[in-house]
């Protein structure tokens, strides 16, 4: 195959569309766009909140106020207006739903375009979903069956009203409010999410799962998510998130903390395929999340693994805390950029207790013109005996112009430490795929065939629904199918 | 089944094949010896339709139509399989899962039935075993991490797998040692029958003791210069090739 003809039918293969690009017809709330004290106070007074989160909230605004943007990501863009961005914007109504004869048809609708079933197919596969359009979480299902078993998995707004001693015990724990610039804005600003509270000794029976969805325009997203795993018990959690196609960049700042007792193990699963831009860059989310688990107590176990494949900027290091002594923290990830689209990406693992250990597994997939970077810190404290860590850091391009980029950190304060890392950096063969296809497959079914050999260790990792659907996604984010 | 005429074909504006001409019949083994740099790979390559391989002139019929028309994974789904001279390693695709994938690719476009997961387990599995093959092999990544050996056995459970009508054989032989290149011929061998037909290319007489070819060919300068029976092997095994390069010269 001659190196011209290749890049051309890479490049055409991997012009996408993204099909989950349509706006509802939602009766929505908005309030004005702006930030300042007015504009916190009327948020937590349209949540009904009490004074306490109010003070919570104008602390971190004021703290946010004196801070600056972080400068070190390995990404361009605009300057960001934060004056210009809705704070809140939420479906009119917003009474509790009973039942699902309650809601409103235009929103059925939208979860069936993006193919959630929140009905009876839903319930058969077992899967719980609180699901947050804009600002609001509109829907939790499978409330009454979990909570038999003392689980609690219902919107933050709500976990605030009715879980107050255990929002106010552990919100902040992980994620300061002063934390960073991002996590200092959503704290000041944060309209709701999803709260799970996994009591002692329990496994939870089902997938718990968050479906995010930005819909109206001229607004940003930022939520909270609080998942507590007590002593012993154990939680598999997934998230999804998508957007309406516009040409207008989208702010979504969430926070994630995580924290995990003693033998107690979270699993988080993140599918995020925010709308990514156009072919020319135009419009996109930008992503700037945090996440961060903390493995509190003896022999606790988080797990991170995420499959990012939107988002016209990502900005995102799902980190753990290894604090309790054989504590152990992990991250897959597999993050896919085409286009126009930026990526920059990673985890921080921070051995603080004896005998921690932590993996961290990240594929990089570079396409069109994108920019694509992994950023990881292992850092290993002083009284951290025996602290092991395995990374691997492999990037994929495909094409000649695009980019990827390894910043692996290693902080270590302690000589027992293990630490070992590898990195590759692979083109998508030209070999491979002619191999592939002197045996029959069609290109696009022989580069799906490769990328997803490439992403296995960590697609392995998924639930299986979710494994599915992640290798489909990545078909799509690379095909350029219209679905 | 298949017939060449006048092939020209070049590499980056370097001629390689100069004026090929080939008859294949079903059920005939045609081995092709010749020199190194002679275009023997070439030809292999053109036949299975890699970009980069330019042909200038001349025409490849194959069952009745023409072949220089199709793309590389039309014409595989049509019949035709190479065996490669340096398999290729596809990380984290199991050798099986890549068997399923092609079996039915190839099968769908036949119009043969697809086979479903039980069946093509069995069905790889009996094929694995003619090529001596563990079934481990069948669970780790393609040809990552095989031996030479393994992964030329590979290459013929994977012809053996997909039925091909006409199979190119690319210095299959090549760092094969005498078990090793036994168990391949005898996975040809096996092979063979009435409605297929093999092009076996090797430098090695050798292989030809164990794949007993209808015809040999010689190509020296991107053009057939002799043709014979399994004797002509032997001949250019005892006297080298310099014999032929001479009488090719006299007759230009």
């Amino acid at each position: 195959m001659s190196k011209e003809a290749s890049t051309t039918t890479l490049e055409d293969y991997t012009k996408c569309d993204y099909k989950y690009g349509f706006t509802s017809n939602i009766d929505t709330e908005l309030i004005p766009k702006g930030l300042n004290e007015d504009i916190i106070r009327l948020i937590s007074s349209k949540k009904d909140e009490p004074q306490w989160l109010l003070d919570w909230r104008l602390k971190a605004f004021r703290h946010w106020e004196k801070m600056t943007e972080p400068k070190w990501p390995n990404v361009k863009y605009p300057p960001i207006n934060y004056q210009d961005i809705i704070y809140y914007a939420a479906p009119k109504k917003k009474n509790i739903l009973n039942s699902l004869d309650e809601a409103d048809p235009e929103l059925l609708k939208t979860f069936e375009k993006l193919g959630i079933s929140i009905g009876e197919q839903k319930r058969l596969t077992g899967v719980a979903v609180d699901i947050v359009i804009d600002s609001v979480s509109v829907i939790t299902t499978f409330k009454e069956a979990l909570s038999k078993l003392g689980i609690i998995f219902c919107s933050f707004g709500d976990a605030v009203k009715e879980h107050p001693e255990l929002v106010k015990k552990y919100m902040g724990m992980v994620v300061p409010s002063t934390d960073n610039f991002y996590a200092a804005l959503n704290s000041a600003v944060f309209t709701d999410g999803s709260f799970c509270f996994i009591p002692k000794g329990v496994r939870c029976p089902m997938e718990l799962s968050t479906y995010f969805r930005i819909n109206a325009e001229g607004s940003g997203q930022f939520e909270r998510t609080l998942i507590v795993a007590e002593a012993g018990s154990y939680v598999s959690y997934l998230e999804g998130c998508t957007a309406p196609m516009r040409d207008e960049n989208q702010l979504h700042a969430a926070v994630v903390e995580l924290i995990a007792l003693d033998d107690a193990q979270i699993k988080y699963s993140t599918i995020q395929n925010w709308y990514p831009g156009d072919k020319d860059g135009k419009g996109g989310i930008y992503n700037f999340v945090t996440k961060r688990g903390l493995c509190a107590g003896v022999r606790s176990k988080i797990s991170w693994t995420q499959v990012e494949t939107g988002s016209a900027i990502t900005w995102k290091y799902p980190s753990c805390i290894l604090k309790g002594d054989y504590s152990t923290g992990e991250f897959y990830s597999v993050a896919v950029t085409n286009n126009l689209q930026q990526a920059d990406t990673g985890t921080k693992m921070w051995h603080i207790g004896k005998n921690t250990s932590s993996t961290i597994i990240s594929k990089g997939i570079s396409a069109g013109r994108s920019n694509n970077s992994y950023r990881g810190l292992v850092k290993v404290g002083k009284n951290a005996e025996n602290a092991k860590n395995f990374s691997q850091c492999d990037s994929l391009l495909m094409g000649d112009k695009c980019g990827a980029n390894t910043f692996p950190y290693l902080e270590i304060d302690n000589e027992t430490a293990q630490i070992e890392h590898e990195a590759t950096t692979s083109k998508v063969g030209e070999d491979q795929l002619y191999y592939c296809m002197q045996r029959g497959l069609k290109q696009e079914d022989a580069i799906n065939l490769i990328v997803n050999g490439y992403c296995k260790d960590v697609f392995k990792e998924l639930p299986m629904e979710f494994a599915v659907e992640a290798q489909k996604l990545l078909a799509v984010s690379l095909e350029g199918s219209v679905g | 089944m298949l017939t060449i005429k006048n092939l020209h074909a070049e590499i980056e504006g370097k001629k390689i094949l100069n004026g090929i001409n080939l008859q294949i019949n079903a059920g005939e083994v045609h081995a092709i010896m010749g020199p190194n740099g002679g275009g023997k790979s070439t030809l292999a390559h053109v036949l299975a339709g890699r970009e980069g391989y330019e042909v200038t002139e001349g025409s490849v019929t194959y069952m009745g139509k023409d072949l220089l028309g199709l793309s590389v994974d039309e014409r595989a789904r049509e019949g035709i399989f190479q065996a490669f001279q340096y398999p290729i390693e596809i990380p984290g695709v199991s050798t099986a899962n890549f068997l399923k994938h092609t079996i039915n690719a190839v099968r769908k476009h036949q119009q043969k039935k697809e086979l479903s997961a039980k069946e093509m387990i069995a069905f790889i599995k009996k094929m694995a075993k003619m090529v001596e093959m563990e079934d481990d092999f069948l669970s780790r990544s393609l040809n990552q991490g095989f031996s030479g050996g393994e992964k030329k056995r590979n290459e013929i459970l994977q012809m053996a797998v997909l039925e091909p009508k006409l199979a190119v054989l690319d210095e299959t032989d090549s760092g094969l040692d005498i078990d090793a290149l036994k168990i391949v011929a005898n996975g040809v061998n096996q092979l063979r029958r009435k409605d297929n037909a093999f092009i076996v290319i090797t430098h090695y007489q050798r292989l030809l003791d164990y794949i007993i070819p209808d015809f040999v060919h010689v190509l020296y300068n991107g053009q057939i210069v002799k043709s014979g029976d399994k004797n002509l092997a032997l001949k250019l095994e005892e006297k080298g090739y310099d014999w032929i390069k001479e009488e090719a010269l006299a007759i230009i």
